[in-house]
């Protein structure tokens, strides 16, 4: 696994993300489920882009969810990856 | 009413192999049938408008479509995720670049038991060696690789080393799906029916892989011997569409010999059949419920169970599924005994050209 400071996020390749104009809802769809994120949640995976490190993706979160916090963030990030989504 | 999510795309009914389990219906749907690409791909647009976002490509096996990557380049200009499920035969690394270059996002592999003679005598035709390489093909393509495989009382045994395979193999899911009787695993249900024993002894096997291994694994609950039903398709008309080789549009995949008018792709819209046909609202929501469903704490969890069960035993698709154990009609699962021989899957009778 890589180590926390130098990962940067992306999404694993049997992972999409897009937005659902039918339902106006944001999706994560993998081979078996599909994930309804809410905005924040969306707002993060979004940023998932293999370019920016997990700080930097905090810090773009923060920036425009004031009440997000941290260790939210990172913890976000990791349960995603433990599902397989992120890598 | 809300839009579905997922549509099963039957692509061709025309298979290499034979399994005795399968679920297509024993009326097989002709090649020369068959939707052309453009229709396929006019089917894929209406349902992202309608708001399908995933869609399996299946069969048969979609592979037999020479038109497959055309199809899955619809899908994905249109936003809707694909994953190809196979018998594994015909899926060369080629057939599999063009196939991810088209935007294919996930292969779902069957298989049909552990080692080569046995998966190879069920499957009714020489395929495990195909099977072992077409994995290949798709973990060196990166591409995520899970596998299918339909469990009954020839395989349940070998559970632990199918898992095995799973892994060695490089899978990231295994579905473990016990046999639903339906179509050809229907006719075949006396040869199928695992024992109670067999059953038992596969979920422990299941339970350890669970605390000692990564891999996911699903397993589809054997509802004969649960005396609880399935909430088949997550209730009626509620989440999936399917359809078939000649454009006919299904609630279910089982659901080809329901006394219904089945309504057609080539007629129609899907959102028209989605919304308003009378298959689509035959069963939908409760109200068309007796009892015991009717005043059952589960209905809106179970949905009755399965239609197309309750028409297969009770010859009344609007009786509660008999695997329910609640259900007047539960003896008629509960005292079936298994053994015997089976019957393999053959063809539709071929006629005329095929499309594709």
């Amino acid at each position: 696994m890589t180590e926390p400071a130098a990962w940067r996020p992306a999404l694993s390749r049997s992972a999409l993300l897009r937005h659902d104009p039918v339902r106006g809802a944001d999706l994560l769809i993998v081979p078996e489920r599909i994930v309804v994120l809410n905005e924040e949640a969306a707002a993060i995976v979004g940023l998932c882009d293999g370019r920016r490190t997990v700080a930097e993706i905090v810090a773009e979160v923060v920036a425009e969810f004031p009440e997000g916090v941290e260790a939210d963030v990172v913890d976000f990030l990791d349960r995603v990856r433990a599902e397989g989504w992120l890598r | 009413m809300n839009p579905p999510w997922a549509m099963l795309a039957e692509l061709t009914h025309a298979c290499p192999l034979r399994c005795p389990y399968c679920s297509n219906p024993t009326e097989l749907a002709a090649r020369s049938g068959e939707l052309s690409t453009g229709e396929w791909q006019r089917i894929i647009e209406e349902a992202a408008a309608l708001g399908v976002v995933h869609a399996h490509l299946s069969g048969g096996e979609p592979l037999l479509r020479r038109d497959l990557a055309r199809i899955v380049a619809t899908a994905d200009r249109e936003g809707v995720y694909t994953q190809l499920v196979t018998s594994g035969v015909g899926l060369t690394g080629r057939r599999l670049a063009e196939l991810a270059e088209a935007g294919l996002r996930s292969v779902q592999l069957s298989v049909q038991s552990a080692a080569e003679r046995e998966s190879d005598e069920i499957a009714g035709v020489r395929s495990f060696a195909r099977k072992e390489r077409a994995a290949a093909v798709v973990t060196a393509a990166g591409l995520p690789l899970g596998l299918n495989v339909v469990l009954h009382r020839a395989n349940l045994d070998a559970v632990g080393e199918i898992i095995e395979l799973g892994l060695a193999w490089g899978a990231e899911r295994i579905e473990l799906a016990n046999t639903q009787f339906y179509g050809w695993g229907l006719l075949n249900r006396a040869a199928l029916l695992p024992t109670r024993e067999q059953l038992a002894r596969a979920e422990a096997v299941v339970r350890k892989y669970r605390e000692k291994s990564e891999i996911e694994l699903i397993w589809v609950i054997p509802d004969y011997f649960d005396g609880v039903p399935k909430p088949c398709m997550g209730g009626w008309g509620a989440i999936s569409i399917t359809v078939a080789p000649d454009g006919r549009v299904l609630p279910c995949p089982a659901a080809y010999d329901l006394p219904l008018p089945l309504p057609n792709a080539r007629d129609r819209s899907l959102g028209w059949i989605w919304e308003h046909s009378p298959a689509f609202n035959a069963y939908r929501g409760t109200a068309w419920m007796s009892g015991p469903c009717a005043g059952c704490p589960r209905r809106e969890l179970d949905f009755g169970g399965c239609r197309c069960q309750a028409y297969a035993i009770t010859g009344d698709a609007g009786r509660t599924d008999p695997a329910c154990a609640l259900s007047p009609d539960h003896h008629l699962i509960a005292e079936l005994a298994g053994g015997g021989t089976w019957t393999y899957r053959r063809p539709a009778p071929s006629t005329g050209k095929t499309p594709g």
